[in-house]
């Protein structure tokens, strides 16, 4: 048994808590399902690695010329912003939960000791993920073009690394800047800008230059071969090492791990006080305007829906994910105005897209109403009927559903009326389905665990998705003017019907 | 004890709920109008899942539940409107104000807004809540979001109020607010039934109590009638309500006995 109180010691208390924390997403809390669980991740894996065959099979043998070398960096680039989105959120978290705090800060361990290993243990859960999501893509490469490849682990290992470094540095100024109580909302919104705008930034690059929604086109582009950095330039390191260059390897990991070790020197006594900080934040003063200061007559059914909209108004990590969902309707928008201009045909392939995003906004927003009811007594208790409180809440759901929706069906009523049709109505018959889901696998939760949702039923989250795809497909296809779009709404149907069936009893 | 001549507020008969075992077990209750009534019993006896089948939180089994004289199983919206839950987890919305919170609760029991906020702005001064009526929930103690909760039990001026161990974890000043706060709801005619572990708030302010064990009424009255029943000396002041408590819960399957 290691001494207390050393790094080692407290790196294997955070390992353990780590890996239970990980099980416990894995099994929702059932020591029972680990098995299934299993069973499911082997599947899962081997789907994976057959769809990163047929994506990088044929890149296998690719060489470190100037193409292979730009369009490698891009990826490189694209999946650095979703680890350092992933490392802010991560840090974010660290900095709110109170969890264990208290125990820690009153005992006499060193807090610079406790929170150098926490950045740690942040950088190594942020590097864990990437790898095990890029593990299906190297294992592949590797197959078929030899070990070179990897080496592509240790430079997303690194990537990890040096984004956890960076998502410290970024949530420690933002702290210093804004103070603990915004620095909770501004810092979920900038992980999901910058999670989300890498990968939207190049889309808009290619709808622009090229008239593609693909965001490779811009890396495969003559131009920018042309005008990137010479081939000898330390610029491509990172994408050399991933192509098997042992010496850029290990000068990416030395550099990341140095960039990583510093912040932990710089940042981790910072990093104690600002934990501290948030944990002594009061209640937070709303200022009240003038029309709000007296109660207004209202129904029990439009109290409810006041205040689940109030709620979902004030709920940061919601207000970051919807932003991410804007952001991802960003480039349909734009391929809209571009096709606006030219040639209204192409605008067919707006309408899944808003109908996907749609389902799965709705989905997220039934859960917090209908399962994240954080005063489920109050409500139970009140003098009106469960049907009336269940179509509240899901007027709730659907009214803003609507609002987000409405000026994007308005923009494209302007090029395409049978489009922005089809597009409503695939909006609301989408929302209406994952509606119908999350009320069928509703569970009593806090809207604080929303992060955990999927957890509590992985049916419902992947009839969700699948409910969400198969309605997107009937609102392309019915767009398109074809009957072929009964069978895909056939499909979503019998999803509904096949959750209504397996799904538990109340 | 006798009363014929105060209405009855709330009456349960063969009430009945089991989950692997019975929780409640052919329970006759019957507590008037205008009284403090405790319901004691040791952690499992059935208390909670009694006052949660009186809320319209569980259904039971078998049995009636009337609340004023409404069939709660039959009519569970009137039955309701008069009554309040609140239990010892404060269960408030962080995001919401206190002020915004009570305007939710009178919401959803239908009050007239001008009632309502003259009574949310009478309850928020005698629980202290004054300086923090517009600041979010989330940061306040546990003492201050009991307080809430027990204001949104309130606001909408209930006959019959259900309380869950409402002082578990507050300290003293709260909990004298809270007493305070239920004591005139009585005066005022209420009618207020509360489980507590803490015996000593049963003895000082509970007009009648009762003690549960196994799902059953062993034991009902005043503190007197239980030192009787007991077998333990009347008027001995040395012979808390502990002492009184502790030897009836020990013969828990003694058969169901009203003190009267």
């Amino acid at each position: 048994m290691n001494r207390p109180d050393t790094l080692v010691w407290l790196a294997s208390h955070e390992l353990r808590l780590s890996w239970r924390d990980w099980l416990s997403l894995m099994t929702a809390g059932r020591r029972t399902r680990a098995r299934t669980v299993t069973v499911a991740l082997i599947v899962f894996a081997a789907l994976m690695h057959l769809l990163a065959y047929s994506m990088v099979g044929a890149y296998a043998g690719a060489l470190p010329d100037k193409a292979t070398l730009v369009t490698v960096t891009g990826c490189i680039l694209l999946s650095w912003s979703l680890l350092l989105s992933q490392a802010m959120e991560s840090v974010t978290r660290a900095f709110y939960a109170r969890s264990d705090l208290d125990l820690i800060l009153a005992s006499p361990v060193s807090a610079r000791k406790v929170f150098s290993i926490r950045i740690a243990r942040i950088g190594l859960s942020v590097a864990l993920i990437a790898m095990l999501l890029a593990a299906p893509f190297i294992d592949v490469l590797a197959w078929l073009g030899g070990a070179r490849w990897l080496a592509a682990y240790g430079v997303v290992a690194a990537m990890g690394a040096l984004a956890a470094a960076l998502a410290v540095a970024l949530t420690v100024a933002l702290f210093r800047t804004i103070g603990a109580k915004r620095t909770r909302l501004v810092a979920q919104i900038v992980a999901a800008v910058i999670g989300a705008s890498c990968v939207i930034g190049l889309q808009v690059v290619a709808i622009l230059s090229y008239g593609s929604l693909s965001r490779f086109a811009p890396l495969q582009s003559e131009w920018l071969i042309e005008h990137s950095p010479d081939i000898a330039s330390a610029f491509w390191w990172p994408a050399r090492a991933v192509l098997g260059d042992s010496l850029a390897l290990l000068a990416v990991m030395a550099v990341s791990l140095t960039v990583l070790g510093a912040s932990i020197a710089i940042f981790s006594v910072r990093f104690g006080d600002h934990v501290m900080a948030a944990a002594g934040i009061s209640g937070t003063v709303v200022r009240q305007n003038r029309a709000s200061q007296g109660f207004r007559r209202r129904s029990a059914a439009r109290a409810l829906r006041h205040k689940e909209w109030t709620l979902l108004r004030r709920d940061p990590w919601l207000v970051s994910q919807t932003l991410m969902q804007m952001l991802y309707l960003l480039p349909p928008a734009l391929m809209l105005w571009i096709s606006f201009r030219h040639n209204s045909s192409a605008l067919v392939v707006l309408v899944p897209v808003v109908v996907m995003a749609a389902g799965q906004l709705a989905g997220g927003l039934a859960w917090l109403s209908i399962s994240g009811e954080d005063a489920p007594d109050l409500v139970a208790t009140a003098p009106i009927t469960a049907r009336r409180i269940i179509l509240a809440k899901i007027e709730a759901v659907m009214g803003t559903v609507a609002l987000v929706f409405a000026p994007l069906i308005g923009a494209l009523a302007l090029a395409s009326p049978v489009a922005a049709l089809v597009a409503s109505g695939g909006v609301l018959i989408a929302a209406a389905a994952s509606t119908q889901i999350q009320l069928c696998f509703r569970v009593q939760a806090r809207r604080s665990q929303f992060r955990r949702r999927q957890t509590s039923s992985r049916i419902a989250t992947f009839a969700e998705a699948f409910s969400s795809i198969a309605w997107a497909a009937t609102a392309a296809l019915a767009a398109a003017g074809t009957w072929f779009a009964l069978f895909p709404a056939v499909i979503a149907i019998g999803i509904l019907g096949g959750v209504r069936l397996i799904s538990p009893k109340p | 004890m006798s009363q014929p001549l105060r209405p009855i507020a709330l009456a349960l008969r063969a009430l009945c709920k089991r989950y692997d075992r019975p929780a409640v077990d052919n329970l006759d209750l019957t507590i008037y109008g205008g009284e403090f009534y405790s319901l004691l019993g040791p952690n499992g006896a059935g208390k909670t899942t009694t006052l949660r089948m009186v809320a319209g939180l569980l259904r039971p089994d078998s049995g009636s539940i009337a609340i004023e004289g409404i069939d709660a199983l039959a009519d569970p919206v009137a039955a309701k409107q008069i009554t309040a839950w609140l239990s010892d987890e404060p269960m408030i919305y962080d995001k919401l104000t206190p002020f915004e919170y009570l305007e939710f609760v009178a919401g959803l029991w239908r009050i007239d807004a001008a009632t309502a906020e003259a009574r949310a702005r009478e309850l928020i001064r005698w629980l202290g809540l004054e300086p923090h009526a517009h600041e979010r929930c989330e940061g306040f103690s546990k003492g201050m979001r009991q307080k809430v909760a027990l204001a949104g039990a309130l606001v909408h001026d209930p006959k019959l109020i259900i309380l869950d161990e409402p002082l578990t974890g507050l300290d003293a000043g709260s909990a004298r607010q809270v007493k305070n706060v239920l004591k005139e709801r009585v005066r005022a005619g209420g009618t207020v039934i509360m489980t507590t572990h803490i015996l000593e708030v049963a003895e000082r302010m509970a007009d009648r109590i009762g003690v549960i064990a196994h799902g059953r009424l062993i034991a009902e009255g005043t503190l007197d009638e239980l030192r009787k029943k007991s077998g333990l000396q009347t008027g001995n002041s040395a012979t808390s309500l502990e002492d009184t408590f502790l030897t009836l819960v020990a013969e828990p399957m003694a058969p169901p006995v009203a003190a009267e």
